[in-house]
């Protein structure tokens, strides 16, 4: 009959009413300021930058390879490299960033450059009670607001944190083996060179200085290269420059 | 008890009666005595059913609803309640922004043209023994709906001046709602107005103040046609106040606000306070029609006041308004104007002629009960058979060349 259906609908919201007030399990919302649900380990707000150790500066593992910075889809992150080197985990000098801004106001949060970054140095935070009173300061975040330490990181993410951690171990017990086994190497030609004799016992000291990972490509090289062919005559530096501006 | 009974009367007169007033301003303070609670007592009402609205909502969805608003500057919360002043503070504080293509006078005064008549219908509500504003004997109910009519214009008011084309279609979903709903909901209360022999509200209300067996007043929801013709009152009510499942004029999760779209600040406040206020309007009548006005539902409960009886009954309303605003689903447009005419209407029709059989059947003893049931039944047949149509058939789906 008419009706009868939304009788069984009023009955089934008494319940919930009733039951709101007996049965505290039954609400799924919390008073927020007093009470906070904890955020589940996935949730992510905005990127920081994990350094190793209690310096930040010391111990950032930014190599300022610039990768997140290409990847970024809104084009966010701001790095411009340092001119010094400083050795990262396994001792081996590396570039540093002078400069790694994140603009608060651009990111959403798409975790893109966490997942590019072949160096587990940039992560998803999950503050998220950003509000201040300040409407536009703030929202360039430098640096050194940025860093926040691996306890932290293994604070808020456990689960990776201690498989990275147990990878990056694993990587300095192997590079410290490789250096061992290099110094031996090393020693052994020494000796041998020792032993062969002769003058100038230059050992190049400089072949253990690998390749900084994936150096910019284009730009540095072939900028100069425009130029060279413009020397032809000014009308033809017109035509030369288009590729080497395509390049960028 | 006769003291608290009538203590606002008393209070009125003892007021009129110092020294000090004038002769000529004696009418008009008698008059501003008579408005003045009523518009406090219901905006102060207003005030606190939006806050009960949403915690009541909230709970139903067992969530926990507002409690956080109570004394600024304190940590007193009263619950929440602090809520509709802060609210109102913030309406009054917004910008009042106007379309520049809307038409000013006829924006300006829409709000208003809504308020008003609305406040009218109040006068002539009885909210307790001897308290009304203004007793119209002779046509009380007819100036309730006349008033009541004059909110249909406000809204076409409202959609046509701002000058916009969904504020326009808004306006003229709830014109066709309201006009359609407006029939039912006169031709249910004709049936009281049939047996009760007047449209004074005051003297219907009196009228079921006498007492059938076991000192039960008479009211007219105990009677077969007063019982379906309260139920196709507050339907017809539910649909003119436009409160869910009606609520189609400003359905907020389809539409942005209906034919209150362009406005904003006070004025849309004052939207929202003439909605509820029609809605307490419409609850006082149904009251007053059906539910007995002031009278308590048992002689000997007569020692407490009227006027609460009359408020207790109209909390219990609203209270219910609530609760079907939390269960049921908003209507389609179709199913409003199939429910409107196909089942409001001749139900209302039914109603009437039963109305008519119960006054001439035999009343005292064995001849009253078999009168009760046959009335019973004469209602109950139709209800049935028009419910037929209006239920939805979801069977299998019979697909003619796919299968």
């Amino acid at each position: 009959m008419l009706g009868t259906g939304i009788i069984k609908g009023m009955v089934e919201t008494a319940r919930n009413f009733v039951g709101s007030y007996t049965d505290e399990a039954r609400l799924t919302t919390v008073e927020y300021p007093e009470e906070r649900i904890a955020p589940k380990e996935n949730a992510r707000q905005f990127p920081f930058l994990v350094y190793d150790g209690d310096d930040w500066h010391q111990g950032m593992r930014c190599v300022a390879c610039q990768i997140c910075e290409k990847e970024c889809p809104p084009q966010c992150i701001y790095i411009e490299k340092s001119k010094d080197k400083k050795p990262d985990f396994i001792g081996k000098p590396q570039l540093y960033p002078a400069i790694f801004d994140i603009d608060l106001s651009v990111c959403m949060s798409c975790q893109i450059c966490v997942e590019v970054c072949p160096f587990e140095a940039i992560k998803m935070d999950q503050e998220y009670e950003l509000s201040t009173t300040d409407r536009f300061g703030g929202l360039l975040v430098h640096k050194d607001t940025l860093a926040k330490s691996n306890d932290y990181y293994r604070k808020i993410h456990p689960t990776d944190a201690a498989e990275i951690d147990a990878r990056r171990i694993e990587d300095a017990r192997k590079a410290e083996e490789k250096a061992k086994a290099d110094a031996e190497a090393k020693a052994k030609a020494a000796v041998e060179a020792k032993a062969k004799a002769a003058a100038a016992p230059a050992g190049a000291p400089g072949a253990t200085a690998s390749p900084t990972p994936r150096t910019e490509p284009g730009k540095g090289e072939e900028r100069p290269g425009a130029p060279a062919k413009a020397p032809g005559g000014a009308s033809g530096a017109a035509p030369s420059s288009p590729p080497a501006g395509g390049t960028n | 008890m006769t003291a608290l009974d009538q203590f606002p009367i008393t209070l009125k007169h003892w007021m009129l009666g110092l020294s000090f007033w004038p002769d000529w301003l004696q009418p008009i303070l008698s008059a501003l005595l008579s408005i003045g609670p009523i518009i406090l007592v219901f905006a102060l009402l207003f005030g606190l059913v939006t806050v009960i609205e949403r915690k009541a909502l909230g709970r139903i969805q067992n969530r926990r609803g507002p409690n956080r608003v109570g004394i600024p500057f304190t940590n007193v919360r009263l619950a929440g309640f602090g809520q509709f002043i802060a609210d109102g503070i913030k309406t009054l504080t917004k910008e009042d922004v106007v379309p520049r293509a809307a038409d000013k006078v006829v924006h300006f005064l829409a709000p208003i043209a809504l308020v008003v008549p609305v406040m009218l219908a109040f006068a002539v509500l009885p909210y307790g023994r001897n308290m009304v504003a203004l007793d119209l004997p002779e046509t009380g109910l007819v100036f309730f709906f006349a008033v009541g009519a004059a909110t249909e214009l406000s809204v076409f008011m409202a959609g046509w001046s701002s000058c916009n084309k969904y504020s326009l279609l808004g306006a003229m979903r709830a014109i066709a709602q309201m006009i359609s709903y407006e029939l039912p909901l006169i031709l249910s209360t004709l049936t009281v107005v049939m047996l009760a022999g007047s449209l004074s509200l005051v003297s219907i209300v009196q009228q079921q103040e006498s007492t059938l067996a076991l000192g039960i007043h008479a009211w007219n929801v105990l009677t077969p046609w007063g019982l379906a013709g309260f139920f196709l009152f507050m339907v017809a009510a539910a649909a003119e106040s436009n409160r869910t499942p009606f609520d189609l004029p400003e359905a907020e999760s389809e539409l942005v606000a209906g034919y209150f779209t362009e406005y904003s600040g006070f004025k849309f406040a004052l939207f929202f306070l003439g909605e509820y206020f029609g809605l307490f309007a419409i609850c006082g009548l149904g009251i007053t029609l059906f539910l007995g006005g002031w009278t308590a539902p048992f002689a000997f409960l007569n020692v407490v006041p009227s006027w609460i009886w009359f408020f207790g009954k109209l909390a219990f309303l609203i209270g219910f308004f609530i609760w079907m605003r939390g269960t049921i689903p908003r209507l389609r447009a179709d199913q409003l104007m199939n429910l409107a005419w196909k089942f409001l209407l001749p139900m209302t029709l039914v109603n009437m002629v039963v109305a008519a059989i119960w006054h001439f059947a035999g009343q005292a003893g064995w001849p009253g009960v078999i009168r009760w049931l046959f009335c019973a039944a004469m209602i109950l047949g139709p209800y049935w058979m028009l419910g037929r149509g209006l239920e939805t058939k979801v069977g299998k789906r019979v697909y003619r060349y796919a299968s």
